[in-house]
């Protein structure tokens, strides 16, 4: 973002010129109302928030109902009608981060600053809250300053930090070096070790033809790496076989599984790659619209991605005639989302690309046959494009090769906890847990979380198991945990999650996050009895059975599985029944007020 | 049960009229009595309940005092029944959650209109009021819940009838209602 | 309607239903006067599945009857106890999740969200009250949004939409803290384009919007589902929350 203007927005907020601002905003996005998020965005990064007043004018701008502009400031956690500070610090507190000791330094900084979690300073300069995991588990503890990401904070960074902002130092002055982040690849393989360079592939596809390469692909057997692993080829085919004006393909760059960093390192290092996948896609299906939905955690990698995606306009990989053919048109644009893990769930995704709250639609249909404004789409990760393009660059076909009968390929891993080796490993699909933890070098393994908090709790026993879709199926995320970690202050870590990112949809996700978390902590302070048990069991069969979507369905796995595994570490309480809250604390106020008064007679 | 159920009743954050819906079964109260005596309740003097066979409690749960009644008839019935909205939902008292504990002590102690002296009691003898109003189900365990506000007769008849016939309890359409 | 020789047919619960093209699972159901619990649907209006009250097992998977198209063949169980017991739990975590004071709630007796506990046999919320803080908008002199009340089915947003054309409500905000807000200047009613008789008021489940105008005009104990249980009530008419004339 250019300071220039950013100043002048300034000017006019200090002015109330909110139609000036407003105006600003529309013409930056096409005066389109299904960028009405973007706007925001844009408009949250300028300004600090965005007051009620300028939603208003926007809406009004946008011929949208006022709701639906309100709708969005209080469904993304990043964006705030409330004047926040000028420096708006989130502390990631993913589990690995708390292990990390995350949360003395984020005290230290709260200190240092004199300002407390969650509440604005009175100077209006400095905010600090916490927010879920920001795809740096490898290098954490870490933060997000006006958005931009600090790895590896310690005592050192957090004096530095406070001394900028004490000293007014404008962001864009701050030193580089607090902002650096690096790929830590540990282990390379079939993807990683890719030399195709770009439009290689692309030209490949070209010159085989559609159907030939669809087949290619199709022989590959390349299933799509978000989570879900549905066979990609097929899914190109269902929406290339769908009648419609245009189509559409999204590269989905919200990596919001905690713990999951692999799609980062991907935009980082293989971009070219990913665009080529969505390339490929577009021609396969006849697209002539692509979008990254780039998570905001992520908003330092975004100038590079403009400026690579620049080169390939420049180079005729992407644009009008693509590479000399008449009426192969296609053009990626960036949408950032802005605090929200259900939009990486591809239908909520696409209502957030629409400009709308990230509510996961009912299916049928599938985007596939009408997603982004009803045309059929193609949703994939990050790493199913880069995947798929590098099926058809140079020795393409050994991918079918690796891999166990139902996984081909590879998998990145993304590595952290209690490992001297945290970051990115490519394994083939088959390897068991137990060499993915050697290779990490983890000492002392307990047990690991694969998939993150939605997916699988593995204890000693189960390390013989393998990776891959018949097993332990995963998106990528892999946290280790040594002997000395208290297992319910990981669930509890979970919980919390969950409860932060349900969207509210739905009423057993909505309030049974809620409960499951308040079970959790009361359990964690006064141990667990068997009613408490037999509710958590009764809530997570209903939010598994019931819920909407994956979110809702996933969260019970962790509960269900800690209460599983560690029946024996919860601290059972007195009684076969404990109340639903802490009966002493619920009197600690009216006590306090009795002292306060008592002392002031 | 060959013996007389013996039943005891207390009202915490309520109004008593669960209690004189209970009484309001008219002639049937002489069929209850021939099954039924009386521990703790408002028309004994006994000040503390003893190994009942059900207890009966209206109203929620609005400070200390409750919660040691409570758990005190926890202990001491084998069944516990919350009689009545104000005990299942917490009730009119608990509007009060609709505010900070703090802001109700102030409002009504400090800064009200009409307040003379103020300061916010605190008496040693005077019960802590809790941070909000709960129901009774979530401090102890409840074997039955009656709703209603208050619940009808007939339902406090079918309860005690079917713990007598050793049967659970079955409120038919008509004894369901919240109101 | 002429007789097809072979008209497409689901099960639920061993019966066989016809459905035409297109319908759901739901809407085979009530043609045929099934009932499935529901609260967030309404005939005539788009499904929507948010409640979850209409969860049915349909040859093996879990999903919402409103949402879920019925097919040639799929057996759906609806009324066994296992499903009524869980759906109990969902309108108890609606009850705990809100606060709803019905001995002094003027929808008592005509409240949809209160006739499926009664139906379910629900005695109370069983799960923590939440006791939310949330505001009450009782700015117009017709209308009121009582958000305690409010179970998010979006009945209103959508009536008020396709039926109203008013868009006089949204959702904002984001999981538990989600909250019904209303389209004007001040955020409030009484600058709103509601009006007493628009058909997002009738829509309302619950108490959460009622038309102020006439409150208790049916004592309780004769209100709509003061004796008789909700689903033996015609399917047709669910939803609306009028007490019947
Ligand atoms: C709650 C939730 C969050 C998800 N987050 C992501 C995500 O961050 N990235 C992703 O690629 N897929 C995510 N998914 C899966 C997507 O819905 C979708 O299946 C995937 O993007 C399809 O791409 P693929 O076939 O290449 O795996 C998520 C799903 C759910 C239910
Ligand atoms: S399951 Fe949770 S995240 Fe998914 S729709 Fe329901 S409330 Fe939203
Ligand atoms: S809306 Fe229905 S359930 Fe809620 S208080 Fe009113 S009558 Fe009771
Ligand atoms: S006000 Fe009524 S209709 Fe609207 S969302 Fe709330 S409960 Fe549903």
């Amino acid at each position: 973002m250019d300071t220039n203007s950013d100043s002048n927005l300034l000017k006019a907020l200090e002015a109330e010129s909110w139609s000036l601002i407003s105006d600003n905003a529309l013409n930056r996005f096409q005066r389109s109302p299904h960028h009405a998020l973007q706007m925001l965005i844009y408009l949250q990064a300028a300004l600090g928030y965005i007051p009620p007043a300028l939603q208003r004018q926007i809406a009004r701008d946008l011929q949208l109902p006022i709701t639906h502009i309100q709708g969005l400031v209080a469904f993304y956690f990043f964006l705030s009608a409330e004047k926040l500070g000028t420096y708006r610090i989130y502390i990631s507190n993913n589990i690995t981060d708390k292990m990390l000791d995350a949360a003395t330094l984020t005290e230290c900084l709260c200190q240092q600053l004199n300002v407390s979690l969650g509440c604005p300073r009175e100077d209006e300069k400095v905010y600090i809250e916490q927010t879920s995991c920001i795809g740096l588990s490898d290098q954490g503890p870490s933060c997000l300053i006006n958005g931009l990401s600090i790895p590896s904070l310690n005592e050192e960074r957090i004096r530095q930090i406070v001394s900028l902002i004490e000293s007014d130092t404008e962001l864009s002055l701050w030193p580089k070096s607090l902002f650096e982040t690096s790929d830590s690849i540990q282990r390379k393989g079939w993807l990683l070790d890719n030399t195709t360079s770009p439009g290689e592939s692309l030209r490949q596809a070209l010159k085989i033809g559609d159907e030939k390469s669809l087949a290619l692909l199709e022989k590959s057997a390349l299933r799509g790496r978000g989570g879900a692993g549905f066979p990609t080829a097929k899914k190109w085919r269902f929406c290339k076989g769908t009648p419609a004006e245009k189509h559409v393909v999204v590269c989905n760059a919200d990596e919001g599984e905690p713990g999951t960093f692999k799609d980062r390192v991907l935009l980082r290092q293989h971009c070219d790659l990913i665009l080529e996948g969505m390339t490929i896609c577009a021609r396969l299906i006849g697209a002539e619209l692509g979008f990254i939905y780039l998570r905001a955690e992520y908003l330092n990698l975004l100038p590079d991605l403009e400026k690579t995606l620049q080169k390939w306009r420049d180079n005729n990989l992407l644009g009008q005639a693509i590479l000399g053919n008449e009426g192969f048109n296609f053009d990626i644009e960036i949408h950032l989302g802005a605090g929200a893990y259900i939009c990486g769930e591809e239908s909520a995704l696409i209502e957030s690309l629409e400009g709308k709250r990230g509510i996961p639609r009912n299916r049928p249909p599938f985007p596939v046959s009408e997603g982004y404004l009803s045309y059929p789409t193609v949703v994939n990760n990050v790493e199913t494009f880069a995947m798929a393009a590098r099926i058809f660059g140079k020795e393409g076909d050994s991918f079918s090769q690796l891999g166990t009968e139902q996984s081909k390929g590879t998998k990145l891993l993304s590595i952290s906890g209690d490992t001297p080796k945290p970051g990115i490993y490519e394994f083939p699909w088959g390897v068991t847990i137990q060499e993915i933890i050697l290779a990490s070098g983890a000492k002392n393994t307990y047990f690991v979380q694969v998939g993150g908090p939605a997916g699988e709790l593995l204890d000693q026993s189960q390390f013989k198991r393998t990776l891959c879709y018949e097993d332990v199926a995963t998106g990528g995320s892999f946290m280790i945990f040594n002997a000395e970690r208290n297992p319910l202050e990981i669930i509890l870590n979970f919980t919390q999650f969950f409860a932060h990112e349900s969207c509210g949809f739905c009423t057993p996700c909505r309030v049974g996050t809620q409960l499951n978390h308040q079970l959790f902590e009361k359990i964690s302070t006064q141990g667990a009895a068997p009613s408490d048990i037999e509710k958590l069991e009764e809530l997570n069969l209903l939010m598994d059975r019931f819920s909407h979507c994956g979110l809702g369905k996933t969260a019970s796995h962790i509960v269900k599985q800690g209460l599983a595994q560690f029946h024996k570490k919860l601290k059972p309480g007195d009684d076969n029944w404990s109340p639903d809250f802490d009966l002493d604390k619920s009197l600690s106020t009216a006590r306090k007020l009795r002292i306060i008064d008592t002392g002031a007679n | 049960m060959t013996q007389k159920i013996r039943l005891a009743t207390c009202s915490l954050a309520g109004c008593f009229g669960c209690h004189m819906s209970f009484l309001d079964i008219d002639e049937a109260l002489i069929s209850v009595a021939d099954i039924v005596e009386f521990d703790r309740s408002p028309i004994t003097d006994i000040k503390h309940v003893t190994n009942c066979d059900i207890g009966l409690i209206e109203g929620g749960i609005c400070n200390s005092d409750n919660i040691e009644v409570l758990k005190e008839f926890r202990e001491q019935c084998k069944i516990l029944v919350a009689v009545g909205a104000c005990a299942i939902t917490g009730g009119v008292p608990a509007l009060r959650n609709h505010f900070e504990l703090k802001e109700c002590l102030e409002e009504v102690y400090l800064k009200g209109k009409g307040v003379v002296n103020p300061q916010i009691p605190s008496d040693e003898e005077l019960p802590l009021l809790t941070e909000k109003v709960y129901p009774i189900h979530e401090v102890v365990k409840i074997d039955y819940s009656l709703p209603g506000c208050p619940p009808p007769a007939d339902a406090f008849m079918e309860l005690i009838t079917a713990i007598k016939q050793n049967r659970e309890p079955k409120l038919e359409y008509a004894l369901r209602h919240f109101d | 309607m002429p007789q097809k020789i072979s008209p497409r047919k689901i099960k639920i619960d061993q019966q066989d239903i016809p459905f035409s093209e297109g319908q759901s699972i739901m809407e085979a159901a009530e043609q045929a006067g099934v009932y499935i619990p529901h609260l967030c649907h309404k005939a005539g209006y788009k499904a929507h599945g948010s409640c979850r009250l209409c969860t049915v097992k349909a040859s093996g998977r879990w999903v919402s009857a409103c949402t879920e198209p019925a097919e040639v063949g799929l057996q759906v169980e609806n009324n066994s106890s296992e499903l009524q017991s869980q759906r109990r739990a969902i309108v108890q975590l609606l009850f705990a999740e809100g606060n709803h004071h019905c001995p002094f709630c003027e929808k008592s007796g005509n409240c949809q969200l209160q006739a499926v506990a009664y139906s379910l046999d629900m005695h109370d919320a069983h799960f923590a009250h939440q006791f939310p803080h949330r505001t009450l908008d009782a700015s117009h002199p017709e209308v009121l949004l009582d958000r305690d009340r409010c179970i998010q089915c979006e009945l209103c947003v959508r009536a008020s939409k396709e039926h109203d054309k008013k868009n006089v409500f949204a959702l904002s905000g984001r999981g538990p803290h989600t909250q019904l807000i209303v389209n004007s200047e001040s955020g409030k009613l009484k600058d709103s384009e509601i009006e007493k008789d628009d058909e997002a008021i009738k829509v309302c489940p619950t108490g959460a919007l009622m038309n102020r105008s006439k409150p208790f005009s049916v004592p309780i104990g004769q209100r709509q589902f003061d004796n008789i249980p909700i689903d033996q009530q015609s399917t047709g008419k669910s939803g609306n929350n009028e007490a019947q004339p």
